[in-house]
């Protein structure tokens, strides 16, 4: 069974930074649809999707948000591409604790892009028009079985967890609990 | 709760330190909208005409429009407002951008500033924290300088800044109020941030901002996204390129500039430089672009591409939109490559892209005819791009002749004298214009030029193609899918228009018909600064996305009251009236009503009567210019009739303006 080949689908928000206007719809629109009610709100703060922009210098790269990442980087490297010096962070999707992208305003909690599920393509793609962001799908052959996805909730616990311990998030809870019954 | 707007405005009292959140009157919002409409209200109810542009009561406004920071694409300009120190009026003038959307996101819909600082500071609005902070290192930096610091010296590099430039600073009376790759530059409103002692607003902000209808307001938004695809994809035929698409014209990507080289005026809005755009031009200024241009670039969730970055060789980059592009070229008889370098230095200083090339080519035109002299210009180089960047100096830093320039080829024509007045020949209120002057009057643009409170053409026109199509069958195919009209009857005025012959300029379209061309055109662009919508994609093409039709769905989605084409029409016909008053209770009358002299060489004086006479009429104004009582009450605007009898501007019971109110002013 192990040795079993399973095809699954890869989704891929494909980023040509030459073409970004740096307009940030991106952002708007994935922060609406993910407002709760869907649409009801827009805040970019949570989008999960940025552009890292500095006009000045000519740099606009936009990046989706993924996973979390519980510590910071060790060092950092420089990228210098076409003359431009770029911080290696321009280039990462992880929520961390360098820096402020992908985290709930509220929370601090970290964001992950989900490419919009439910949606034919996610909606930053949908919403580019100067085609900076492209969707792409494409099959791959996998060993293992493909993992469950996580729930969104989980991101976060598991991010918690990592901070404090599963023991301390669930006395938390336990008394929050009992609080809200007296 | 709130809609679309946060209901709360930022009050700054900048001669006290004095900072208050101040919640808006919802009630407000349904008359008069937001963006200018509310502007408006309170330039009325706190700026009374005695209070002059460098007074401290004088109110600095920046307004967010209604629905900047909702899912409506292209929907980021910040109204500002104040009175102007060079028309004396109130002046607001519109930026795109990023500003206005995160000061909403921090919780605002505008920032009212008053009073005046004793020291240089700067505005930084975090959220709800906000506070006034010394600026005495940024004094005389750069605006696009100003912004970089700020946001380094706050550690963040998402703060949207405003700044003013050392032309700011300097009350230089055409001085503009940059902010990243947009500015709102008519009317001099940066020299009444300078005169207030303040250098910029940063604001970063990270809270939602709620929409009434959800669903309702985002299928709206993705129906305008399709039509802007849609106009991408199938450009206008039949008429020049910049007008072919939306957006604002596009002047960063259109190499092609005949129409603008020869049929714009040059040096002082003086010459007309007839086969000007040769091939070899054209290569040169292609190459010039290509080389210096890095990127296009656009406002706030809009993806139409009106600006660019701009690395012009041996000067730091910068952002240029629009015209800019050839103002300072063509008024120094230049090439592109003077234009793109020289605008690298204004945007820095911080002044209007339209009259500071105008103010330098209207000295140089002095110093020729005698009226200056060498003296008048100590220093000044021989060569001509050389005298553009030396008069640039001497103007924002008001040293010598150029203090006497910095107030504007109006004043200075005043206060230079001996004939000077006659070359201040392109203002209309005071206010220099673009550089056209053409030959057969067009009686549509008379009215807008004549009765535009923006004082700029761009900001009153649009919508309407500029000149009739040649033939009926084009005509024809134009109007097919011409949903934007707010009646069919446009659509015939369209198609009966002929280049030459009965039905043709200057008397057709009727005298009738050019009074509702012309209230449309105005109309839409009122509708944008109330809602905070970029003219590019509405007021200013042809076919644009947003449209009286569409407009009251998305006012009633976004902020949840009630609207419809009537009642929309019924708020813009009450601020623009509430415009008109401000300027009426200013002094404004029919007599500065009027284009340029030379704007056209063949003039039809008694056409030109009957044009005003109608529209004034039309828009329930009297003979004078003054919204008449009757006006005012049917637009719930009785406070305003109260005043104007108080100050004798209309007497009692009676539409006539008093005797004290036509006698000359000033």
């Amino acid at each position: 069974m192990a040795d079993e080949k399973k095809t699954k689908t890869i989704k891929t928000i494909k980023v040509n930074a030459d073409l970004c206007n740096g307009c940030r719809a991106c952002e708007m629109i994935c922060s609406a649809f993910h407002a709760e009610p869907k649409y009801s709100s827009n805040n970019p703060e949570r989008s999960r999707i940025r552009v890292i922009r500095e006009p000045l210098r000519d740099q606009y790269v936009p990046v989706y948000a993924g996973e979390y990442a519980g510590a910071e980087c060790a060092g950092r490297d420089k990228y210098v591409i076409d003359g431009k010096e770029y911080d290696e962070c321009a280039f990462c999707r992880a929520s961390c604790p360098s820096r402020d992208l992908f985290k709930e305003p509220d929370s601090g909690l970290p964001l992950k892009c989900d490419m919009c599920e439910g949606e034919e393509e996610p909606l930053c793609v949908k919403w580019c028009l100067v085609d900076a962001l492209t969707y792409e799908e494409r099959e791959e052959e996998v060993d293992e079985e493909e993992e469950e996805s996580v729930e969104e909730m989980e991101i976060g616990l598991e991010s918690l967890a990592e901070k404090y311990g599963l023991s301390k998030i669930m006395e938390t809870v336990a008394r929050m609990s009992a609080e809200k019954k007296g | 709760m709130r809609y679309a707007e946060t209901g709360f405005n930022l009050e700054v009292d900048l001669s006290r330190g004095n900072i208050e959140r101040v919640e808006t009157d919802p009630e407000d919002t349904e008359l008069y909208l937001g963006g200018l409409g509310t502007n408006a209200k309170l330039i009325w109810d706190r700026v009374p005409p005695e209070v002059e542009a460098f007074d401290p009561e004088n109110l600095l406004i920046f307004g967010a429009g209604m629905l900047c920071g909702t899912p409506a694409t292209g929907c980021n300009r910040t109204i500002v407002t104040t009175v102007s120190p060079q028309t004396k009026l109130m002046a607001f003038s519109m930026m795109g951008g990023f500003w206005a959307p995160e000061l909403k996101y921090a919780g605002y819909d505008k920032v009212v500033l008053r009073g005046k600082s004793p020291e240089l500071v700067y505005l930084w609005i975090n959220n709800d924290t906000v506070e006034l902070r010394d600026a005495s290192h940024l004094a005389g930096k750069g605006a696009t300088e100003t912004g970089e610091i700020i946001r380094q010296e706050l550690n963040e590099p998402k703060a949207q800044v405003a700044a003013i430039g050392l032309a700011g600073e300097n009350r230089v009376y055409f001085a503009s109020i940059e902010q990243g790759r947009s500015s709102a530059s008519r009317g001099g409103i940066g020299a009444v941030m300078g005169d207030k002692g303040l250098k910029a607003i940063a604001v970063r902000g990270t809270k939602d901002l709620n929409v009434a209808d959800p669903l309702k307001f985002m299928e709206l938004s993705q129906e305008v996204l399709e039509y802007i695809q849609f106009r991408n994809d199938n450009p206008i035929p039949g008429v020049m390129p910049i007008l072919a698409g939306l957006g604002s014209p596009q002047e960063m990507k259109v190499h092609d500039e005949k129409w603008h080289t020869e049929n714009f005026m040059w040096g002082n809005s003086r010459l007309r430089r007839k086969g000007f755009w040769s091939d070899e031009v054209e290569r040169e200024w292609t190459e010039t672009m290509d080389s210096m241009r890095t990127r296009l670039i656009s406002c706030y969730n809009c993806p139409m591409t009106c600006g660019a970055t701009i690395s012009p060789p041996g000067r730091p980059t910068y952002m240029m939109k629009c015209f800019s592009k050839l103002t300072y070229t063509m008024a120094a008889m230049s090439d592109l490559e003077f234009g793109l370098g020289i605008a690298q230095a204004a945007t820095e200083y911080g002044v209007d892209g339209f009259s500071a090339p105008q103010v330098m080519a209207f000295a140089l035109e002095l110093l020729e005819e005698g009226i200056l002299t060498d003296e008048d210009f100590p220093g000044m180089p021989e060569d001509n791009e050389g005298r553009f960047f030396w008069l640039l100096d001497a103007i924002v830093k008001r040293e010598g002749i150029g203090d006497i320039l910095a107030n504007g080829t109006y004043w200075a024509a005043q206060e230079i004298g001996g004939g000077a007045e006659e070359f201040a020949h392109n203002n209309i209120k005071k206010h220099e214009q673009l550089p056209l002057k053409l030959s057969m009057l067009n009686p549509i643009y008379f009215l807008m030029y004549a009765t535009g409170e923006k004082i700029n053409i761009t900001q009153i026109e649009g919508q309407f193609p500029q000149a009739p199509f040649p033939k009926r069958e084009q005509r024809e195919e134009f109007v097919k899918d011409w949903l934007q009209v707010p009646d069919d009857r446009f659509k015939q005025y369209f198609l009966d228009w002929e280049p030459r012959g009965e039905y043709s300029i200057p008397y057709y379209p009727t005298v009738e018909m050019c009074c509702d061309i012309v209230d449309w055109q105005e109309k839409m662009h009122y509708i944008d600064d109330a809602l905070g919508m970029c003219a590019g994609l509405s007021s200013f093409p042809l076919k644009p996305p947003y449209h009286i039709h569409n407009y009251p769905q998305f006012i009633e989605a976004g902020a949840g009251f009630d609207m419809d084409e009537e009642k929309l029409t019924q708020a813009v016909k009450r601020y623009r009236t509430l415009v008109r008053a401000n300027n009426t209770r200013r002094g404004m009358r029919r007599r500065d009503e009027k284009p340029p002299e030379n704007h056209w060489k063949k003039r039809f004086p008694e056409l030109e009567k009957e044009l005003l006479d109608t529209y004034y009429q039309f828009k329930g104004w009297n003979e004078d210019g003054i919204p008449t009582k009757e006006t005012l009450q049917e637009l719930e605007l009785d406070y305003i009739y109260e005043d104007f009898v108080a100050r004798g501007i209309l007497s009692d019971g009676e539409d006539t303006p008093s005797q004290a109110a036509t006698a000359d002013q000033q």
